[in-house]
């Protein structure tokens, strides 16, 4: 609770800056306070998981959330860090769009500390709105502004979906605190509206982390919406997403019956097929990761099936897919900032333009592709372990075959780096995009060289 | 002291290769390739002398996987092979000048890195991941430092990679069907595991698409005649010289024991692809006009001849393709650079349009004329013990292998010997050749001698791996 009203408090104070005239210093100050706050996450580590009393059973700070908080901090922590020079010609609005990001940290870390489904919807919805803002935000842009309509509409819908989904649940059970929630779904008797909501919760989630066949609003939202945005969607909201439908399902049931893990294996087959082909035909950067993300999404969902051990590989996959993100958004970033599209011909010759980017670039989508000693192949393999322990080796392989397809778009960029000619001389890099995503690489292989470390953290 | 310490130095020699600049990175490479190379002939003194080199630690909790090293007979002729030849096929390079030779040069030694950690690695988490990782250094050498056009280029390279990456996840997948049941990845413990005819068979195709690929066996072939064309000169000699071994061994330590059921029933079919290759490689190679093709179609006949001896599963078939790896792995980087040399001299590797150098330099042409003869298996050279030993073991299975697997002698050495005549001999060429400089030589020299050495004198070789080789039978034949 304390690092809710924290990232709250902060927010504010984002906001207040504006009319003190602190936006000099706002980004430098927003990064010191998230850090100070990732330092209280972590220190409330040694707590016993209970449910806060005097916050009225609203919120549960446990591992897992504590765990999932963190990893949002330090990804929150990244993206405002680059925002002070994406935004740089936007002075005036800049306190509004780091605090929107502030704001939406704190829906992220209600969705996953959550110990009532209404507390549940309220991070979800500011997460969203935050969200379509972001995706809004450039508005004389009318690519931006399609985005975000797109965005909202398709997320309101969601988003309704959702609500109804809890409504059914509560019809069935009386209750909207998943602890009373999941003694109830254990024992028999539970009206069939029970698992109809329990679908319908799934179905909305399955929008907001973009797994097929719900993944339509991702490659038109991800190309429209400023590049900023396009990261924190990629990135921060759908480990959010993918984290929340985790606990939801893990709290609220225990145990998934095979009708529904069939359902999973297919909408997970779905993505990874879908979005790994589609990723194949695309020029333009944004929507060739929009497209991987799909594919990743479903690699996610094979968490799923194996509800009651999987944290941890969660943990692992989401982290690992973050970082390797955020380090190549901070190469996208620099290398479009003044182009009108984000067309793969953007990239030729960056490897000899700019040698440094492109090692970091290619080091993060080796790492997405599951290229050993980066934590992405770790992230794979255990979840592959996992999912073989489980029974579905026919998942594993339809995997294993959807990397290898992986590997022609990754490469693709690779290969405009390294072998095209320059269309344009080296540009100045401002110093925070080295610093982004050096960290953001050198993190990911340090997981990659001691895995133990993060997936020891649940157990 | 064990064997991380050769790993270690490798690892130090990449970084320091990477920071030593352009202008020193060669010969820091070397230096670091040479220690490299000392310490391996120190480390198998010590193992002779009965000292225990494995090395054995934790890493990861869950999944268990532990940093094992396992240092035998087998594992150190092939660690020797690739840190002997590592600084040949790095000194080898002094001729050539390249663009950004830091990272090239830092790659070369990460690569050997790897390899070297492939053949140690006793864990099959770990040894899945030095086997990944070698790829990723060949790849961005042959992008980024090869000849030839470069959008074709890209095509090989890239084919190369999805196949291999491709192949090799399979295996991924049996490693963690292995390790749900096993609870562990430990060579031995997986040599422990009692899989049923099913799993077996599944496995054992697993890892065979990884290992087909990479060796390569027909019909898996498809990707090599082109990298090796257009890849510098120093990757072919790295992807002939030693990636190769790479499947040819991880056959025999992990293939082979852990799925022997399966490898007895379909022992037929996998002798069979083998000598298909020897025999497709060696006609395919009669048809060739490029030199550098030439010799990726040998390499595929002869390759495949190793392939053969392994799958035998007899002592006599292993340990002639271990011998064979070996001196096949001279050979071929002997021959390649046989090549490059024509290139640096001539600017061609088309067979046609050479000829005639033979009366221009008596050196080259006695040292290429050896090495020819050696990659036919002369008696007398060490390919001679190697391809002997197994063509053995093939009469033993089945003569009508043998006789089939024979047909490499002569067609090889018909296409050698034609090659020879048309690249060296006939009139004069006009085009000056300048013989051999004094730092080509040496490299020429030190393989021939080597070769003669051993063909001469197979004996401590075979004795190194012969005793973990018969370790390997016995659980194949428990």
């Amino acid at each position: 609770m304390q690092v809710l009203i924290t990232i709250v408090s902060l927010g504010i104070f984002c906001l207040l800056a504006e009319i003190f005239n602190l936006r000099k210093l706002l980004v430098p100050v927003t990064v010191i306070g998230l850090l100070a706050i990732l330092g209280i996450s972590l220190n409330l580590w040694s707590i016993d998981p209970s449910i806060d009393e005097k916050f009225a059973s609203m919120i549960a700070v446990d591992k897992f959330s504590n765990a999932f908080s963190s990893l949002f901090i330090i990804l929150t922590i990244f993206l405002v860090a680059l925002s002070g020079d994406f935004y740089k010609e936007h002075q005036t609005k800049i306190s509004d769009f780091i605090a929107i990001k502030v704001f939406l940290l704190s829906g992220a870390v209600a969705m996953v500390s959550f110990a009532n489904l209404s507390m549940f919807f309220l991070g979800i919805e500011v997460l969203s709105i935050a969200l379509y803002v972001l995706a809004a935000s450039r508005r004389l842009d009318v690519k931006s502004n399609e985005a975000g309509m797109k965005y909202f509409l398709m997320g309101s819908f969601a988003s309704g979906i959702i609500l109804f989904g809890i409504c059914l649940i509560y019809g069935a059970t009386g209750y909207f605190d998943i602890a009373e929630i999941k003694d109830l779904s254990s024992g028999a008797g539970l009206p069939i509206w029970f698992p109809i909501g329990i679908t319908m919760m799934i179905i909305g989630m399955l929008f907001k982390i973009a797994a097929a066949p719900f993944h339509f609003w991702a490659p038109d939202v991800y190309e429209g919406s400023p590049t900023m945005t396009t990261a924190t969607m990629s990135t921060l909201a759908k480990v959010v997403a993918m984290a929340a439908l985790y606990k939801i399902l893990s709290s609220m049931t225990s145990t998934l019956t095979p009708t529904f893990e069939m359902v999973i294996v297919v909408v997970s087959i779905l993505s990874m097929t879908f979005g790994n082909i589609m990723a194949l035909r695309q020029d333009n950067v944004k929507r060739m990761l929009a497209f991987s993300g799909v594919s990743h999404a479903g690699f996610m969902l094979m968490a799923i099936l194996s509800l009651s051990t999987a944290a941890s590989s969660l943990l692992y996959y989401t982290t690992a897919y973050a970082l390797a993100g955020i380090a190549s958004f901070a190469v996208i970033i620099y290398v479009t900032r003044n182009k009108d599209n984000e067309a793969i011909g953007n990239f030729n010759g960056l490897g000899k333009t700019n040698p440094l980017m492109a090692a970091l670039l290619t080091a993060s989508l080796l790492s997405m592709a599951g290229i050993p000693i980066f934590a992405g192949f770790f992230a794979k393999f255990m979840l592959f372990s996992q999912t073989i322990k489980a029974g579905y080796l026919f998942l594993v392989i339809v995997g294993v075959i959807n990397s290898i397809i992986s590997i022609g778009y990754y490469f693709k960029l690779i290969l405009a780096m390294y072998t095209k000619e320059a269309t344009e001389e080296k540009q100045t890099v401002p110093f925070v995009y080295y610093f982004v995503a050096v960290a953001a690489i050198l993190l990911n292989i340090l997981m990659g060289l001691c895995p133990s470390f993060v997936t020891n953290l649940l157990s | 002291m064990d064997v991380t310490t050769i790993l270690l130095l490798l690892l130090v020699g990449s970084i320091a290769t990477f920071f030593a600049g352009d202008k020193l990175a060669s010969k820091v490479a070397l230096v670091f390739s040479l220690g490299a190379l000392g310490l391996s002939l120190y480390l198998l003194n010590l193992l002779n002398q009965g000292t225990d080199i494995s090395f054995m630690g934790s890493w990861i909790a869950n999944p268990k996987v532990a940093l094992a090293f396992k240092a035998d007979g087998l594992s150190m002729a092939m660690v020797l092979l690739t840190t002997a030849l590592t600084p040949l096929i790095i000194f080898s390079s002094f001729g050539n000048s390249f663009e950004n030779s830091k990272n090239f040069y830092a790659l070369v030694l990460f690569m050997s890195f790897a390899m070297t950690g492939t053949f140690l690695a006793a864990d099959g988490l770990l040894y899945y991941i030095f086997w990944e990782l070698a790829l990723i250094p060949i790849y961005f050498i042959a992008l980024i430092w090869g000849n030839g056009d470069a959008e074709e280029r890209k095509k090989a390279v890239l084919k190369f990679f999805i196949y291999t990456l491709g192949g090799s996840l399979f295996m991924l997948i049996a490693f963690a069907y292995l390790y749900s049941k096993a609870g562990s990845f430990l060579l031995e413990d997986l040599y422990k595991l009692e899989l049923s005819g099913c799993e077996q068979a599944w496995i054992f195709l697993a890892f065979f698409l990884a290992y087909a690929i990479k060796i390569p066996i027909i019909p898996f072939h498809t990707w090599q005649a082109k990298v090796y064309q257009k890849a510098p000169t120093v990757g072919t000699m790295l992807l002939s010289g030693i990636m190769l071994k790479m499947g040819l061994y991880s056959v025999i330590r992990w293939q082979l024991p852990i799925a022997p059921q399966a490898a007895k029933e379909h022992m037929p079919i996998l002798i069979g692809l083998s000598i298909a290759g020897v025999i497709y490689g060696s006609i395919v190679a009669l048809r060739q006009k490029d030199l550098k093709k030439l010799l990726a179609y040998s390499s595929l006949a002869h390759v495949g001849l190793i392939a053969a001896g392994c799958y035998t599963l007899t002592l006599d078939g292993l340990s002639g393709a271990v011998s064979q790896m070996i001196a096949h792995g001279f050979v071929i980087v002997g021959l390649f650079f046989a090549a490059e040399i024509i290139f640096r001299r001539y600017e061609t590797r088309i067979i046609a349009d050479l000829g005639g150098i033979r009366s221009q330099t008596p050196k080259f042409t006695s040292m290429f004329m050896i090495l020819v003869l050696a990659s036919v298996a002369l008696p007398g050279t060490f390919n001679f013990v190697g391809e002997f030993t197994v063509l053995y073991s093939l009469s033993q299975v089945n003569l009508w292998f043998a006789v089939l697997g024979g047909t490499t002698i002569i067609l090889g050495a018909y296409y050698m010997l034609k090659m020879f005549q048309n690249v060296m001999l006939g009139e004069t060429n006009t085009k000056v050749f300048a013989d051999v400089t004094t730092s080509e030589a040496i490299t020429f020299v030190v393989i021939i001698a080597f070769l003669l050495f051993f063909g001469l004198y197979p004996k401590p070789i075979v004795d190194l791996v012969t005793p973990s080789l018969k370790e390997i039978l016995e659980v194949i034949n428990k």
